[in-house]
């Protein structure tokens, strides 16, 4: 134990200190090993922005991290006022439209970053020298995020958002077999409703960012296991390459990338705030819903499969193409890394991804071109713009349970009409301070629910203007009414409806 | 395929421990070079970071900065009459008004006394005990307010007659306006001598 010899003043210079300071604290955590492990890592072949995409990805997740977080200090997950919290955060909470814009965009930042992250390991060939585990774990992860983008998109319960989600949970139903209870699992009832929202909320924020850690953490760990795969060469011309370690050259690659993408992310967030539409309204049967931009091939693709045909649509073809995905290192075996060697696999990345933005597309000009969706399309987006430009109006809940008089008026409506005036005093004299709403206490309060059976009228009345000591001793105070409003409140105090009725919340 | 083949070549390579190709390779960037990128990345994300966390920050400190707006004026009733009955023994009364409670808005309740001051005339004092929040009742027998958590006791104009209370019972801003008396609820911060109006 040498730490006080290491920190005790030496007078030597300020760098012996330092160096000092951190032999100490090296000792106690290994800073240094983790430093070397985590930096030291060799890429063959020398760094790239090529392979900044990975990283790109950790950045804009710790961004929906935070924000997503720090939006969850003002939401309320239910659907009677999910729409509102949205509303105050996006109009009234300041920063709150740049929170809200900054997690939005996050999201299609991520399902971009992950197409290009996935594009660029599979043009490299940088799933091939067992990384079979390396590759899974990649493909969970963007079903993960999928899910992500699916299940926050409806939190808002605006227009779009519920209705897009009524459809996405539709397409559930098509799975051959459990194809309706899936679709009663996620909307949590036949119709979508407050229970939906409450299921998507838990798996936005609790279930899946907890796959995503676990999976992340994972994914990182068989890459470094498995090291960096350097540039798509033949494995003796890899051999001879110059390597470069991971820090600094590589670390400066992707600090600029993620960097320039929160900035970006921000600029969008700041100079296009994400737009909220008005509340959801589950018996407008005309609304036209439209997906996200990411799942927009998806939803022109089905439109191709009519009647028995449909489940090869929604379920069977994109079932293969993920699978495909998925088995990926498994069907390919060949060492080959070199793209133009590899006419197959990078052709049917290039025909995937050509069909997914042909029928991205495809789904755009369709809209456009015919006139009355057109037309529906764009009145929802005026109905959306002007709903942006009012200001917040909060939720009214003017009832009359509402502050102070809650618990006079909470009082059982057949009471007699002496009993309802002593209720009142009951409430006016502070006596449901101590023994609650109606006497029942609860709460450490003291209940006096039973008093009539104890004390016969005139006992009761002389021990409320006189306490025994010991009341006295716990608070009780002198009561100090007389004639007709102590007969109220003898009466309020025997009323057997008081005896029966529930305690007040 | 392998990436950093060791000789077996083409069945997948397999890639040496990390530490091992550093040591063979790290001195090819020089040291300085090394903790000048360290002190610019550092630098960096420190900057984007305090970016970052001042919109986070001051989302959060919203409601911190910007509180709800008071109360509206609420109508108590004829003046005339309240000032005969007040003359008598201070009269109890409920303001009723709306306060917006973050993104929803409710009606709030609160009990007020109108009484004679002590220098003369009207005042309406907020029946809430400056100690710890209890209502303070007139008991017309002793003729003093007393607040029945922890008996504090004040005289009818509402000065701090006995008890743990630091002040009087608080008034609140009034005025007459056809033939009416008008208040507007506040809410004082407790246990200190001094009124301060926080909401």
């Amino acid at each position: 134990m040498s730490a006080a010899a290491d920190s005790r003043p030496s007078g030597a210079g300020e760098s012996t200190r330092r160096a000092r300071l951190a032999s100490w604290l090296d000792q106690r955590v290994g800073w240094r090993q983790l430093m070397s492990v985590a930096l030291d890592e060799p890429i063959p072949g020398g760094t790239r922005w090529a392979y900044v995409f990975g990283s790109g990805l950790l950045f804009v997740f710790v961004n929906q991290i935070v924000t997503g977080v720090f939006l969850a200090l003002y939401y309320v997950p239910s659907a009677d006022h999910a729409h509102t919290t949205v509303a105050f955060i996006q109009k009234q909470v300041t920063m709150g439209s740049f929170l809200r814009s900054l997690h939005a965009y996050g999201s299609s930042v991520m399902v971009l970053l992950l197409m290009l992250h996935l594009a660029q390991t599979y043009v490299y060939g940088a799933y091939k020298g067992r990384r079979e585990l390396l590759w899974l774990m990649g493909c969970f992860l963007l079903l993960l995020v999928m899910g992500m983008a699916f299940t926050g998109y409806l939190l808002p319960w605006d227009q779009k958002a519920y209705f897009a989600t009524a459809v996405g949970t539709n397409i559930a139903s098509e799975v051959p077999l459990i194809g309706g209870f899936l679709k009663l699992l996620l909307r949590g009832g036949t119709e979508m409703g407050t229970l939906t929202l409450s299921r998507f909320f838990m798996l936005h924020v609790f279930l899946i960012p907890a796959g995503i850690f676990a999976a992340v953490a994972s994914h990182l760990f068989l890459f470094r296991k498995a090291g960096a795969a350097g540039p798509p060469r033949p494995a003796a011309e890899l051999r001879q390459l110059p390597a470069a370690t991971f820090f600094p050259g590589q670390v400066f690659k992707d600090f600029v990338f993620g960097i320039g993408l929160i900035v970006m992310l921000g600029a969008l967030a700041w100079q296009r705030p994400m737009s909220l539409g008005p509340a959801a309204n589950p018996s407008d049967a005309t609304y036209l819903p439209r997906p996200e931009w990411y799942y927009l091939p998806v939803f022109q693709f089905i439109k191709y499969f009519h009647g028995a045909a449909t489940v090869l649509g929604i379920v069977v073809i994109p079932g293969v193409v993920v699978l495909a995905l998925f088995a990926l290192p498994f069907l390919d075996r060949s060492p080959e890394r070199r793209p133009l060697r590899r006419p197959v696999a990078v052709g049917s990345l290039l025909l995937v991804l050509a069909a997914l933005v042909f029928l991205g597309v495809q789904s755009g000009v369709q809209d456009r071109r015919d006139p009355a969706v057109r037309a529906k399309l764009e009145a929802q987006e005026e109905a959306e713009r002007a709903y942006a430009k009012e200001p917040f109006s909060p939720d009214e809940n003017l009832g009359p349970s509402a502050g102070g008089g809650g618990a006079a008026a909470a009082a059982p409506a057949s009471l007699s009409p002496d009993a309802a005036k002593g209720a009142l005093l009951f409430e006016s004299e502070g006596c449901s301070g101590c023994h609650g709403a109606q006497g029942h206490g609860g709460g450490g309060l003291v209940a006096i629910a039973n008093i009539g059976k104890r004390y016969p009228p005139p006992q009761l009345t002389a021990l409320l203007h006189a306490p025994r000591p010991d009341m006295l001793q716990g608070g009780m105070q002198p009561v100090q009414l007389k004639g007709e409003d102590m007969q109220a409140l003898i009466a309020f105090l025997l009323a057997p409806q008081r005896d029966t009725a529930p305690p007040a919340p | 395929m392998g990436v950093l083949t060791t000789s077996n070549g083409a069945g997948g390579g397999e890639a040496p421990p990390a530490h091992h190709a550093a040591e063979a390779i790290g001195p090819l960037v020089p040291s300085t070079r090394r903790s000048f990128f360290g002190v610019l990345v550092g630098s960096i994300s420190a900057v984007v970071g305090v970016l970052m966390a001042v919109p986070v920050i001051r989302f959060a400190l919203d409601p911190v900065l910007h509180r709800a707006g008071g109360a509206d004026w609420f109508a108590l009733g004829s003046h005339g009459e309240l000032a005969a009955a007040a003359a008598a023994q201070p009269v109890r009364a409920e303001v009723s008004f709306r306060r917006v409670d973050g993104w929803r808005a409710t009606t709030v309740k609160q009990t007020v006394w109108v009484t004679v001051g002590a220098k003369g005339g009207l005042v309406v004092l907020s029946g809430t005990c400056p100690h710890l929040g209890c209502v303070a009742l007139w008991h017309g027998d002793s003729g003093r307010f007393v607040c029945p958590c922890h008996n504090g006791t004040f005289d009818r104009h509402g000065e701090h007659l006995s008890g743990p209370p630091p002040r009087g019972l608080d008034p609140l801003p009034v005025k007459v306006e056809d033939g009416k008396l008008w208040v507007k609820y506040q809410y004082y911060r407790g246990l200190v001598s001094d009124r301060e109006v926080i909401g």
